[in-house]
């Protein structure tokens, strides 16, 4: 058994991070606090920044460095990264950065949220480009998905984001740690090192002449449409049969899986679709729904991935959706009620077309 | 025939954009010379964060990492943490390590991260046409204090060098000018400390160049350096703020 926001250190470790540049802010504590304790056994390095901008330019420093890097964060102190995260991808540099999304705008709350989904999805920060996006949903997953990330961002050479929030990072679950990552870190031959026996290397995101920056971010944009193709993950649950499909990520596809239940012993058609990677976004399970006659999007948000789904289904079907924003986690009942409720509006519709 | 002065061997063979007189030449040659004659190229990484000489990685061979404005010392850090035998060193205006970037300097220093630091104290904002600085000198006029900077709206102008040497983490602090070859001359001495005392992994090191910006002074070269002389002196005074023993 072990807490989420550990499980995510010991898992960066069994990643071969040996990096880690933190800022505390609540709820991640126990995440920097762990590497501060583990990495000096292993022979990595633990800085405490002077603020979250310190911590991801030491990231952008070390992973030019070659090394596997990692800052992790809550959606405050990532709002401060965001400059750090588009210089990264700019220029290439993999990392991991980990967002236990609270409760906002402003200093907002330390209570679990999803309302960092644009800011994650989107880039986050200046600039045309892209992040690959994990939401886990159980300690275990955020041990898979913490490896994952490592191998990805070195693979797209580009940051990668892990996205959870309170109540994941606190919880208590059982979790199996594999003894290596499935691939060995790559070869960086065009990491900062020293210039010897080979040309200098140069770290760089500065392209002033116009022609020369586009090239350049229709080439970033490339690699963009490669992890779409190629990353994108997501869980069906009993969506064969669904006519009611509900979307939820993290702890909100916890508490969705736990109406699921008493929906179906009810005898109401209805399944799960739960987005992994978070951008790119599961649309295709979405594109060849055939029973389906509605979705619903449940967020602790005021409606963000809702606008993804929207893009998903195109029109096809009535888009609705349930959420509660500002730490305050749905419960089964509520999400039950609101599948019962659009659920009897289809039984009526299908009743008035008889 | 032996050859007694030429290009440094880590400077590139490139016409640098500095405008005519700017002091940026003259301390890149310094830090060229300085690296040639540690014999440290193989193993130095600079870092260059925006201002104008955000483009010095065209002028050196080394292995090189452009920053975000003020954040260098925090790159330096992630570098010198990964790559503990490297020797990285940060090349940084004062808006970006005076402004922006007081944060980061500060704490590195208190660190005493083994990193060197280069700062370029021309009193404005070069690259951005010449705007106030943390350093512009009281009543000196810039684009943004267009009647000179008042002391009761702005402040008084830092003195980065002392407020670092009052730190316990610095172990070489030094304050210089090109201006004149002999102070030239005192610069490399300084320079080459500073890099000593992060070879031999004493602690972390900073050299000020009180710099000129004749365009933005609206000067020509001479008289930018008689500006310099008659006020950037006065305020700024050169000399060693902090030395590790040994290397005293
Ligand atoms: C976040 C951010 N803010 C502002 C800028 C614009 N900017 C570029 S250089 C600079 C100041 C440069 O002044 P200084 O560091 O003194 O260097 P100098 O050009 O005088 O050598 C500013 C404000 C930027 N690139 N990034
Ligand atoms: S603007 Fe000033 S600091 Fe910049 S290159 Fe010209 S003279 Fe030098
Ligand atoms: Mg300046």
């Amino acid at each position: 058994m072990m807490k989420g926001n550990e499980a995510i250190g010991e898992a960066a470790i069994v990643a071969g991070c040996r990096c880690f540049f933190g800022y505390p802010i609540t709820p991640q504590n126990e995440l920097p606090e762990y590497m501060a304790r583990r990495l000096p056994e292993v022979g990595g390095v633990f800085v405490q920044a002077e603020s979250e901008v310190a911590a991801i330019n030491m990231v952008y420093g070390a992973a030019a460095a070659g090394a596997r890097a990692m800052t992790s964060s809550s959606s405050p102190g990532v709002s401060l990264k965001q400059e750090g995260i588009s210089y990264l991808s700019a220029c290439e540099l993999p990392c991991v950065v980990v967002n236990m999304v609270r409760g906002g705008p402003g200093l907002g709350g330390i209570q679990p949220a999803q309302s960092d989904y644009f800011q994650a999805t989107r880039g986050g920060g200046h600039g045309d480009y892209r992040t690959l996006v994990y939401g886990a949903a159980s300690v275990q997953e955020l041990v898979d998905l913490t490896i994952e990330a490592f191998d990805a961002a070195d693979r797209y050479r580009n940051p990668v984001l892990l996205l959870a929030d309170g109540i994941l990072g606190q919880m208590m679950e059982p979790a199996v740690f594999p003894d290596s990552p499935p691939l060995p870190p790559p070869a960086k031959p065009w990491a900062v090192t020293g210039a010897s026996g080979r040309p200098r290397n140069l770290i760089n995101s500065l392209i002033l002449q116009p022609d020369m920056l586009e090239a350049h971010n229709w080439r970033l944009m490339e690699k963009f449409r490669q992890i779409e193709e190629r990353e994108v993950r997501w869980e069906e649950d009993q969506l064969d049969d669904a006519e009611l499909v509900v979307v939820a990520y993290g702890t909100t596809a916890r508490v969705v899986r736990a109406a699921l239940g008493a929906a179906r012993r009810e005898g109401l058609k209805v399944g799960l679709l739960r987005p992994i990677t978070l951008w790119p976004f599961p649309a295709q399970p979405l594109r060849r729904l055939k029973r389906a006659r509605a979705v619903l999007t449940v967020e602790m948000s005021t409606g963000q991935m809702v606008e993804d789904v929207r893009l998903a289904v195109e029109g096809r079907l009535p888009v609705q959706f349930y959420g509660r924003t500002g730490g305050v986690v749905p419960t089964p009942r509520e999400v039950l009620a609101r599948i019962k409720e659009i659920a009897g509006e289809l039984a009526q519709e299908a009743g008035g077309r008889k | 025939m032996k050859q007694v002065f030429g290009r440094p061997r880590v400077l590139n063979d490139v016409v640098m954009h500095y405008c005519p007189g700017c002091h940026h030449g003259v301390i890149h040659r310094l830090i060229g010379e300085v690296v040639d004659e540690l014999g440290i190229a193989e193993r130095t990484i600079g870092i260059a964060p925006v201002g104008c000489s955000v483009l010095a990685y065209n002028y050196f061979n080394l292995d090189f990492v452009q920053a975000a404005h003020g954040r260098a010392p925090a790159v330096a850090t992630g570098i010198k943490r990964a790559l503990p035998d490297r020797v990285v060193f940060t090349y940084q205006g004062d808006g970006d390590l005076a402004a922006i970037g007081t944060a980061e300097v500060v704490h590195a220093a208190m660190r005493s991260e083994r990193i060197t630091v280069v700062f370029v104290n021309n009193a404005v904002f070069g690259m951005t046409s010449g705007q106030m600085a943390p350093t512009t000198l009281v009543g000196q006029k810039t684009t943004t204090t267009p009647w000179g900077r008042d002391a009761r709206v702005h402040g008084h102008p830092l003195r980065v060098a002392e407020m670092l040497a009052a730190l316990y983490g610095p172990a070489y602090i030094a304050r210089v000018s090109v201006h004149t070859p002999a102070q030239v001359m005192k610069a490399k001495k300084c320079l080459e400390k500073a890099f000593r005392t992060q070879l031999e992994d004493r602690g972390f090191s900073m050299v000020e160049f009180v710099s000129n910006c004749p365009t933005n002074w609206g000067l020509s070269p001479l008289d930018s350096v008689r500006w310099l002389e008659e006020n950037m002196l006065k305020y700024y005074p050169l000399g060693e703020f902090k030395l590790p023993e040994e290397v005293a």
